[in-house]
């Protein structure tokens, strides 16, 4: 297929185009992906996630120095919200990357939450794959971090970085949050500032008091701390600490054969998500062009109805295929 | 108490009586806008009327004061405009040095009594005229300086000790302060007797102008640098210029701009007692200001007389200082650019009038005016003459200049000028609990703060909430043209030919001696003025010196908060 | 359920910092409904043009106050044509006189908004001319 070979021989721009179609949900952009699917599994994919502030993309902006210094190219995913009032939304971690623009090493790509259903984790997750037949040899997807739908990305990646700021306030929730069981590294950024020994203490206390079986392979998480990203050789070399961090990790899940498992996570959430939009969109798609939503939408306002015996009866009609 | 009882209870009945007047006519007909609308262009909510009750709780001496008493309410200055009018400094600069020159002598002879220099984009950011990134740029806002030759013949038939200059630069500001202390002594002129400004301001660059170089910590640096300098050799001169003009024009509102400006001050003095060790009254006296006046008369008025209250209280209570020459806040204003419209442009001299006016009644040491032909160009000889008459009409016709701080005493004045010190201070203290000005910069307040307001007024224009005639009111279909200043683009060539035969003649292995000896210094911490003297005498580029800083300190990455 | 949003990029070509207008763009294109990267300040032409090309945007909006937008803007649309980017709108705004006009015209500039412009026309305008690209 002609966009395949185009991707594979590293046409940036039929790439992103094709990364516009997903997001877009253009079927033909589907059958390329079915093509593209066979050719992945080489790129090392890195989830960072944390809270909006959290600096996650200068710490990006900054690991992608370090990969380059080893020779390695980079794709980068960057993820922003939409605005749940206008649909609109500023796509606003590129600008942190910029001055990597002109190196043909390195592909960074905005993308938008646009909203409900799940479509994200879609989109990012074919999104990777397109950089992977690309050629990129590291991938690194940087989400928002507020949300089940930040988690499931994170299940794409082969190591996730979470990322903490002393003095944000929410660490301990994004702890409780299951981000625990996904994080491989935990970076506190911003480590000058108050509060910081505080926020690394709880984070050893709880990583103290997990059960060894959480630590897949005896992988224990390290808290890897960054200082002022304004003093810039302090920052560079704790940065590269941490790309050597990654490197190690994923060695590591190599060594200890655990990279099936890892992939055995992604193939799972990645069949999740593409059964879930096969059956849902199509069903939703028919419940509203028949007209049948509305009806039943007042039904379960009415209390008339629950609206899981509407979804059962759904379910039962479009199993016999007669919805 | 500053109204007596009787007055106040008098007051209270008769205020009364108007309420319910008022009352009952807008009842009949309703005001023009809703009241949430009578604003100053900053929103800051005013009243239909001001009385005695609004200014009850001030006390005379403590709040308002005298001329050249604490706490400066009134002014610096004992004998006000009649000793001295505010100085006339025009800030330009165009093309290259021989033409900026010929502008400088024109606005001379038509009777500026102080000059300010406007560089061109590659020497604000430390490039050379012939680097990739200066392309396009040479001469197009400013004038092109890359050595000291160019220096020599900005500054040609200009008496360096009988005038004033100000400098409007940033990063580079060492290598132009250089330039300008090599160019006197080059005229016989010892550096005791040269007086003028370098902007030298960084942190309003992170927060507003974003001409950037290197991070926040030795940009502070090398201004302690001047200011150390200037305090042991160059007394005359003003080492900062602590800016709210920019802040302004990316968007703050008024009190933003008084408070993150006083506080980026309040930044300057804690770093210079905590890097340099010197007494605090040794350089204070030469920490000078630079103010917007914008389109809304009287919150510019008040503003200005707020700010010389905090800064008094800030000396003397933060920092305990003992001589009153470092309480005064000394200022520059100019005119508001942003205030400007491209539409029926000759509506500007009148924007531009009545802003210098609440300039002189805030008690400007020192006033811009802009042009007319602003928004479009450079400004042209006949709008910079109209801008520069401006100045000389309110000086000479209208009387503003008779009397000493006119509008003090005033309600509805003392009542604006009260309100904006609060919100300031509510501003400044709120930077004090995130630890300081570039703890707040690095956390993106102040950018955010002023991203927001621009957006919001933005939005108002739109709206038509906020009117600007000619744009949103009073529109004309018919287009007014004026004739505009164009730039030639072949300077551009010409420059650079100048450069490169400066790089030739020059002994180059003396060139590079000085900048290996600037960069050993910076390493060690020295003050790099004396270094930079020596590098540009040996004719080195403002580039070359910037780059010893980008080297020695790093790049300043921008956190890109918006 | 194809839901295609309108991306657009707002970039500073050149050495000017003054971004007011960027930034006040980039939160009036966001409250429009468009997806929108702005590129920051001091970009080459080259790192303007690898952007457009890395994110695919539909519409591209210059920004210059220094009066060097006589060379950068042409020198953004040729780069753009060399490297086959044909289908990008490319609209410029900032201190541009009224004499430079035609000069950005001839360059590909299919729109110049000037200081005044309200946000509502340059979205009027950009819902009418350019649309989600197919």
């Amino acid at each position: 297929m002609e966009i395949t070979k185009k991707i594979q021989g590293g046409d940036i721009r039929a790439a992103s185009r094709l990364i516009r179609n997903l997001e877009d949900r253009i079927p033909e952009a589907k059958t390329t992906i079915k093509h593209l699917f066979p050719l992945t599994g080489r790129a090392h994919v890195i989830g960072i996630t944390g809270s909006p502030g959290a600096g996650k993309s200068t710490l990006t902006d900054g690991l992608i120095d370090c990969f380059r210094k080893k020779g390695k190219t980079v794709g980068v995913l960057a993820v922003d919200p939409t605005s749940p009032f206008t649909g609109g939304a500023i796509l606003g971690d590129r600008i942190r990357m910029q001055r990597h623009a002109e190196d043909p090493g390195v592909f960074v790509r905005s993308l938008a939450t646009r909203g409900a259903l799940g479509g994200l984790a879609k989109a990012v997750g074919d999104a990777i794959h397109v950089m992977d037949v690309l050629g990129k040899d590291i991938v690194i997807v940087e989400t928002v971090g507020t949300g089940q739908q930040e988690v499931d990305i994170i299940n794409h990646s082969h190591t996730v970085l979470v990322v903490l700021v002393p003095g944000m306030g929410d660490e301990i929730q994004a702890i409780k949050a299951g981000i625990l069981e996904i994080a491989d590294i935990f970076v506190v950024n911003k480590a000058d500032r108050e509060g910081s020994s505080k926020l690394s203490r709880e984070l050893m206390a709880m990583l103290d008091m997990a059960p060894p079986s959480a630590f897949q392979g005896g992988w224990r998480p390290p808290i890897m701390k960054v200082e002022n990203a304004f003093e810039p050789t302090g920052f560079q070399s704790a940065l590269e600490g941490i790309s050597d961090k990654i490197d190690e990790h994923y060695k590591h899940l190599v060594d200890k054969d655990i990279i099936g498992s890892r992939m055995r996570r992604k193939a799972v959430v990645e069949l999740n998500e593409a059964i879930r939009a096969s059956i849902l969109e199509p069903v939703l798609l028919k419940l509203l062009g028949s007209g049948q939503m509305e009806g039943l939408i007042e039904k379960v306002m009415k209390k008339e109805i629950d609206p899981y015996t509407v979804a059962e009866d759904i379910a039962k009609r479009y199993l016999e295929g007669c919805l | 108490m500053y109204f007596a009882k009787e007055v106040l209870e008098s007051s209270s009945k008769m205020r009364k009586r108007w309420e319910d007047e008022v009352k009952k006519l807008v009842s009949k007909w309703a005001d023009q806008k809703p009241e949430a609308q009578w604003s100053t262009v900053s929103d800051l909510p005013i009243k239909r009327l001001y009385t005695p009750d609004d200014i009850k709780d001030m006390e005379f001496e403590r709040d308002i004061s005298y001329p050249g008493q604490y706490p400066y309410t009134r002014g610096n200055q004992v004998t006000g405009y009649r000793g001295k009018y505010w100085t006339f400094r025009m800030f330009s600069g165009m093309g290259d040095a021989a033409t900026t020159n010929a502008r400088w002598h024109m606005l001379l002879k038509e009777g500026q009594t102080g000059l300010s220099t406007a560089f061109d984009f590659p020497t604000l950011m430390g490039y050379d005229t012939d680097s990739p990134k200066a392309r396009g740029e040479c001469g197009k806002c400013g004038v092109a300086i890359d050595t000291l030759e160019d220096f020599l013949v900005l500054t040609k038939g200009v008496p360096l000790d009988k005038i004033t200059t100000s400098m409007t630069i940033n990063p580079p500001a060492t290598a132009l302060w250089a330039m300008y202390c090599a160019a006197a002594e080059i005229q016989g002129i010892p550096l005791s007797k040269i007086g003028g400004t370098i902007q030298n301001d960084m942190l309003k660059e992170f927060i507003a102008q974003k001409t950037l170089m290197c991070p926040p910590e030795p940009s502070v640096k090398l201004i302690s640098d001047t200011v150390e300098f200037g305090t042991l050799h160059v007394p005359r001169w003003n080492t900062i210029s602590i800016s709210g003009y920019h802040i302004r024009e990316a968007g703050s509102t008024a009190v933003q701009e008084l408070a993150f400006t006083l506080r980026d001050g309040m930044e300057y003095v804690e770093d210079v007692l905590r890097r340099k060790k010197l007494d605090v009254d040794t350089f204070a006296p030469r920490l000078s200001f630079f103010f917007n006046s914008h389109i809304d008369f009287f919150e510019e008025i008040c503003k200005m007389r707020a700010a010389r209250r905090i800064w008094a209280k800030a000396m003397t209570e933060r920092y305990k200082s003992k001589d009153e020459r470092s309480w005064w806040m000394r200022f520059h204003t100019q005119t508001a650019g942003c205030s400007l419209t491209a539409q029926q442009p000759y509506n500007n001299v009148v924007r531009t009038a009545t802003e210098a006016l609440a300039a002189v009644l805030g008690g400007t040491q020192s006033l811009h005016t802009n042009s007319l032909d602003e928004v479009w160009c450079l400004p042209s000889d006949f709008a910079v003459q109209i801008a520069l008459r401006t100045q000389q009409l309110i000086a000479e016709e209208t009387g503003a200049a008779n009397t000493i701080d006119p509008l003090a005493g005033s309600y509805f004045v003392e009542a604006l000028t009260n309100e904006m010190e609060k919100q300031a201070w509510e501003y400044i203290h709120k930077i004090d609990d995130m630890g300081g000005m570039v703890a707040a910069i690095e956390k993106g307040f102040p950018q955010l703060e002023i991203s927001d307001a621009a957006y919001k007024f933005q939005r108002q224009i739109d709206s038509g909430e906020k009117i600007m005639v000619g744009v949103n009111k009073y529109v004309s279909t018919e287009k007014e043209s004026i004739p505009f200043l164009e730039i030639d683009d072949k300077i551009e060539n010409e420059q650079i030919e100048r450069l490169q035969a400066v790089r030739r003649k020059r002994d180059g292995k003396a060139a590079v001696k000085c900048l290996n000896d600037l960069k050993a210094a910076c390493k060690k911490g020295e003050n790099v003025m004396p270094y930079c003297i020596e590098a540009v005498k040996a004719l080195c580029s403002v580039q070359e010196i910037c780059d010893v800083y980008r080297e020695v300190y790093g790049e300043y990455r921008d956190p890109g908060l918006y | 359920m194809a839901d295609r949003k309108l991306r657009v990029m707002v970039a500073k070509p050149g050495l000017d910092g003054h971004d007011r207008g960027a930034r006040v763009l980039a939160r009036c294109f966001r409250d429009a409904g468009y997806e929108v990267i702005y590129t920051g300040c001091h970009q080459t032409p080259e790192q303007i043009v690898s952007a457009v090309v890395q994110e695919d945007v539909d519409l591209l909006g210059l920004s210059c106050l220094s009066g060097a937008h006589r060379y950068l803007y042409p020198a953004v649309t040729k780069l753009l044509k060399d490297k086959g980017v044909d289908d990008v709108t490319v609209i410029g705004g900032g201190i541009i006189p009224e004499q430079d006009f035609q000069l950005m015209y001839d360059a590909g500039l299919k729109a110049i908004f000037v200081p005044g412009a309200t946000l509502e026309s340059i979205i009027t305008w950009i819902n009418t001319n350019v649309k989600p690209r197919n």
